[in-house]
C-alpha cells in the first residue's frame, strides 16, 4: 500500500511539474513550427512570472496577474518577431537578448517596486494565486485508496492552469493538423518561398506564430510564480524554458511526443525529490548531487542516441528574404 | 507593357514589352542574365516593377505581390519548385487555395477536383505520397496541379525541362500542348532553342534585360534565334577533327561511392580514358555523376571499387585532391560558385587557387605579388577574359568569364588528365563556343578528357566517347558519332543497350 501510495504522489508531482513545461514546449512549438527559434522561452515565461506575481500582489487578483503575465510574454514574443521577422534579425541573438535582459531587469524593477531584495511580496491572500480546484467527493474518495486516492491526487485538486495545459495538447493539434492555420504555419517553417509564392504572406504568419507562444508562455511563466510557488523570486524559471526546448526537440516538434517528453522530464524531476535521502537497496543513499542532475543526465542521454534523428523544420532560423 | 526593373546597378529589365495571345504557347528565350527570370517574377508579384504596367485580358491590374497575380488567373512553375517536401501531395496543391478554415472539407473537395483534372490531362499524380520523395519529374506535375488548383487561366514555367530527362520532356510538352488546346494560356520560358522549337507558337527573344525580336515559331530557325540572343553570329556546332586515342591514362573499376548519408550514389563503375579523347558522361542531374566526380577528383573516399592513373592504383588510400594535382589531374568542379571559386576572392587570387604553393607564386611562404598578377593578366589574354582587370572581384565578372578563369587555371598547368563537370552551366553562348575550342585544343595535345554534363547538345558535340549514367550505374556506352538525342534519351531513362557493356 505504501508503494502504491508513493507511485500515486510521484505522479501527482509529475503533473504539477510537467505543466509549465507542456504549456512552454508547445509555445515554442508554434513558433518553431513557423520557422521561429523559440530560445526567449525562458526570458518570456521569466517575465511572465514577475508581471503576474506583482500583479497579482498588488492587486490582489490572480486573474488580473494571469492577465500582465500574458501581456508582458506577449510583449516580448512580439519585439523577438519584429528583430527577427521584420528586420530579419539573428533569432539566437534576439532571443538570447531578451533572457538576459530580463535575468536582469525583473529582480530590479522588483527591488525598485517592492525594497523586498529583488523578490515580490508573498502571495497569501485568498485570490491571488490559482489554488487546486477540489473535485467532488475527492476528499470522501480517500477513503478508498485503490481508485479513491488516485482520483483525489491525480484528477482532482489540480490548479486551473494545469487542466488548461491538459487542454491544449489536443487544442494544438488540432489547430496544427485540422486548420487552414496549421497547414500554413506548417509550410512556413519548412519552406517560406512555397508559402510566399502561393499568395500567403510569411511575415504575418510568423507574427502570429510568436504572438501565440507569447500567450502561452505567458500562462507558464504564470504558473511559476502563482501556482507553483507564491511569488517571483530571481531566476525562478531556472532553466525550465530551455528544458521546454529540449523537449520539444525529443517530441520531434510534435505535440504528443512533446506532451511524453515533458513528463518523462518532470517523472525525472518529481522521483529526484522524492528519493532524495532515500536509500536504494544495494546502492545506498544517492548523492543529492547527483539527483538533483538526473533530468539533466536524461536530456544529454536520450538527445545523444534514444529518440533517433529529430529532423527540425527546414527553414527554423533563416530569416526570409526573396533574394536569394 | 514597358516593365523596367532595376536590382542596385544591374538593369534587369529595360522597357520590355511581352504580349501573349490566349490560348497559345508563347517561349520567352535568352542567355542566362538576359532577364527572363525577372520579368516573369515581376509578372507573379514577386517582384516590383519600377515602371511599367501589366494587363490581363485588355485590363491593367495591380500586382505587387504573389496574391495579386493569383488572383489575375496567374500560375507560375519557378525553376526551384516551391514545394514543402515532407507534406503530402494533396497538402501541397491546397496550400493557399485551402477552401475554408478547417482542413477536412477543403481536402476532399480538392481531391475530387485533382482526380478530375489528372483525368482530364493525364495528370496523374500520388495524392497521398510524401512530396520529397517523389521523383522531379512528378514533383513538377504538382507544381502544375497546384497552379491549376489556384484557378490559373494562364501558367508561366521557368525552365521546365533543366531537370528532365528528354522523354520526360516531352510528355510535359504532350501536357502543355492538352492545356492550350483546352484554351489556356502556357509561358515557356527557356534557354534552350530546341524547346522554343518543338512547342511554342510565337516567340519573344531577350537580350540583355530589354526584347530584341519576336516572331511565330514557325518563321524562324535555331541559328536565327541563336544569333537573336547572342547579337552575332554563332556556331552552335562544335568544330573538332576525329580523335587519335593513345594510351589509357585514368582507368576506373567497379567505382562504388555513397554520399554523405551513406546513401549509395555509383554502383560499381568501370570506364576507360586514352589520352587524346574526350569522353562525355550523360545523365539526368542526380544520377550519381556528381558523386563520381568527386571521387575520382579526390574530394570524395570511394567505399569500394579501384582507380588508377597511368597504370597505378591510386585507391584504396586515395590522395585527395591536392595529391592529384601534383598528378597532374586538373578538376574544373560542377558547381563554379561552391567549390570553383572563392567568391569573395580577386580573380588572380582565385586563379592561382590550389598551385598557390608553387614556385612560381610563392617563394619561402610569401607570394610573389608582381609574377601572380602578370601570370593572371597573360592567363586573361589567352582566355579572352574581360575585363582585363585581374583586381576585381570574381563575383564581378560573368558567368562566362569566370568559367574562363577556372578553366585557365585548371589547363594552364599542364595536366595530362582534365575533368571537368557542366563546361557551361551558366555561360553565354559566346562563351561555350570559346570553352568547348579550348576543351577540344586539349584533347588534340594528346589529354585526356572526362566531361560531365547534363546538356546533351554539348555532350553529344564534344565526346568523342559518350557513357551514360541513371541510377548510378553505367547503363551504356556510344561513340560520339552515333548517338542521338532519342538513343541517350532512351539510356538516361534506364533502359539498357543490348551489349554495350
Amino acid at each position: 500500500m505504501d508503494t502504491y501510495r508513493e507511485v500515486i504522489l510521484i505522479m501527482a508531482a509529475t503533473i504539477r511539474v510537467a505543466t509549465p513545461l507542456v504549456i512552454a514546449a508547445l509555445a515554442g512549438m508554434f513558433s518553431e513550427r513557423a520557422g521561429v527559434i523559440d530560445l526567449a522561452l525562458e526570458g518570456k515565461m521569466l517575465a511572465a512570472a514577475f508581471a503576474s506575481a506583482a500583479v497579482a500582489a498588488v492587486t490582489g487578483s490572480a486573474w488580473m496577474g494571469l492577465g500582465a503575465g500574458v501581456a508582458a510574454a506577449v510583449f516580448l514574443g512580439l519585439v523577438v518577431a519584429f528583430a527577427c521577422v521584420t528586420h530579419r534579425g539573428n533569432q539566437v541573438v534576439a532571443a538570447m537578448a531578451v533572457n538576459i535582459m530580463v535575468a536582469g531587469l525583473a529582480p530590479t524593477l522588483a527591488l525598485a517596486w517592492f525594497e523586498q531584495g529583488g523578490q515580490t511580496p508573498q502571495l497569501d491572500l485568498p485570490g491571488q494565486r490559482f489554488l487546486g480546484l477540489p473535485w467532488p467527493w475527492a476528499q470522501a474518495a480517500r477513503a478508498h485508496p485503490l481508485p479513491g486516492l488516485a482520483y483525489a491526487e491525480l484528477v482532482s485538486g489540480h490548479s486551473p492552469i494545469v487542466y488548461l495545459a491538459a487542454i491544449v495538447v489536443p487544442a494544438s493539434a488540432w489547430v496544427l493538423y485540422r486548420t487552414r492555420f496549421g497547414l500554413r504555419l506548417r509550410a512556413v517553417g519548412e519552406n517560406p518561398l512555397a508559402v510566399d509564392t502561393a499568395g500567403i504572406s510569411v511575415n504575418a504568419l510568423r507574427y502570429q506564430a510568436c504572438l501565440i507562444s507569447g500567450v502561452l508562455c505567458g500562462v507558464a511563466g504564470t504558473y511559476i510564480s502563482t501556482v507553483a510557488s507564491a511569488g517571483f523570486v530571481r531566476d525562478m524559471t531556472a532553466g525550465k524554458g530551455y528544458l521546454a526546448l529540449a523537449a520539444l526537440i525529443f517530441g520531434k516538434w510534435r505535440p504528443y511526443p512533446t506532451l511524453a517528453a515533458c513528463l518523462l522530464f518532470a517523472f525525472a524531476d518529481a522521483g529526484a525529490a522524492r528519493l532524495q535521502g532515500v536509500a536504494l537497496p544495494g546502492v545506498g543513499v544517492v548523492p543529492v548531487q547527483f539527483i538533483i542532475a538526473l533530468p539533466y543526465i536524461l536530456t544529454v542521454l536520450l538527445l545523444a542516441g534514444f529518440v533517433g534523428e529529430s529532423v527540425a523544420p527546414r527553414a527554423v532560423g533563416v530569416p526570409y528574404s526573396k533574394e536569394k | 507593357m514597358g516593365i523596367d526593373k532595376r536590382f542596385g546597378a544591374v538593369h534587369a529589365n529595360r522597357d520590355v514589352n511581352l504580349s501573349v495571345a490566349r490560348g497559345s504557347i508563347h517561349g520567352l528565350i535568352g542567355e542566362n542574365g538576359a532577364g527572363k527570370s525577372t520579368l516573369m517574377n515581376i509578372v507573379y508579384g514577386f517582384h516590383r516593377a519600377d515602371r511599367g504596367e501589366i494587363r490581363v485580358n485588355g485590363r491593367a491590374v495591380q500586382i505587387g505581390r504573389p496574391r495579386d497575380s493569383i488572383d489575375a488567373g496567374i500560375g507560375m512553375v519557378h525553376q526551384h519548385f516551391m514545394l514543402v517536401e515532407n507534406f503530402s501531395v494533396l497538402e501541397n496543391v491546397v496550400l493557399g487555395a485551402e477552401g475554408g478554415r478547417l482542413l477536412g472539407k477543403g481536402l476532399a473537395a480538392a481531391r475530387a477536383g485533382l482526380e478530375a483534372l489528372a483525368r482530364d490531362y493525364g495528370l496523374d499524380v500520388p495524392l497521398d505520397a510524401e512530396t520529397g520523395h517523389l521523383p522531379v519529374g512528378l514533383q513538377q506535375r504538382v507544381e502544375i496541379l497546384k497552379a491549376l488548383h489556384h484557378r490559373a487561366e494562364i501558367l508561366i514555367l521557368d525552365e521546365p525541362t533543366a531537370v528532365l530527362t528528354p522523354p520526360e520532356a516531352d510528355q510535359l510538352f504532350r501536357m502543355l500542348s492538352l492545356l492550350r488546346d483546352q484554351g489556356k494560356t502556357v509561358v515557356l520560358v527557356t534557354h534552350k532553342l530546341r524547346e522554343i522549337m518543338a512547342v511554342t507558337d510565337r516567340v519573344t527573344v531577350m537580350r540583355q534585360g530589354a526584347v530584341v525580336h519576336e516572331t511565330a515559331t514557325r518563321d524562324t530557325s535555331p541559328k536565327a534565334l541563336a544569333e537573336q540572343m547572342v547579337g552575332r553570329s554563332v556556331s552552335l556546332r562544335v568544330e573538332k577533327g576525329p580523335a587519335s586515342p593513345g594510351p589509357v591514362l585514368l582507368e576506373v573499376r567497379n567505382l562504388c561511392v555513397s554520399d554523405r548519408l551513406g546513401v549509395p550514389r555509383v554502383k560499381s563503375a568501370s570506364f576507360a580514358l586514352r589520352a587524346g579523347e574526350i569522353v562525355g558522361i550523360a545523365g539526368v542531374s542526380g544520377n550519381g555523376q556528381t558523386e563520381l566526380l568527386e571521387a575520382l577528383t579526390g574530394i570524395r573516399r570511394p567505399t569500394s571499387g579501384e582507380v588508377l592513373l597511368s597504370g597505378r592504383a591510386l585507391t584504396p588510400k586515395g590522395l585527395g585532391p591536392r595529391g592529384l594535382r601534383s598528378l597532374g589531374v586538373a578538376h574544373v568542379p560542377e558547381d563554379r560558385l561552391k567549390m570553383g571559386v572563392v567568391s569573395s576572392f580577386s580573380a588572380e587570387d582565385n586563379v592561382i587557387l590550389g598551385y598557390h604553393d608553387r614556385g612560381a607564386f610563392a617563394r619561402g611562404g610569401f607570394f610573389r605579388r608582381g609574377a601572380i598578377r602578370a601570370d593572371c593578366v597573360a592567363k586573361m589574354s589567352a582566355f579572352d577574359v574581360r575585363p582585363t582587370d585581374p583586381s576585381l572581384r570574381i563575383t564581378s565578372f560573368s558567368g562566362g568569364n569566370q568559367q574562363k578563369l577556372v578553366l585557365a587555371r585548371e589547363m594552364d598547368c599542364g595536366p595530362s588528365v582534365l575533368i571537368v563537370g557542366q563546361p557551361t552551366r551558366g555561360v553565354d553562348i559566346g562563351a561555350i563556343e570559346f570553352i568547348h575550342r579550348r576543351i577540344v585544343e586539349l584533347r588534340d595535345q594528346g589529354k585526356a578528357v572526362l566531361v560531365v554534363s547534363v546538356e546533351l547538345d554539348e555532350i553529344m558535340g564534344l565526346s568523342d566517347r559518350i557513357l551514360v549514367m541513371a541510377g548510378g550505374e553505367v547503363v551504356g556506352e556510344l561513340p560520339g558519332a552515333e548517338a542521338t538525342e532519342e538513343t541517350l534519351g532512351l539510356m538516361m531513362a534506364g533502359v539498357r543497350r543490348e551489349g554495350s557493356r
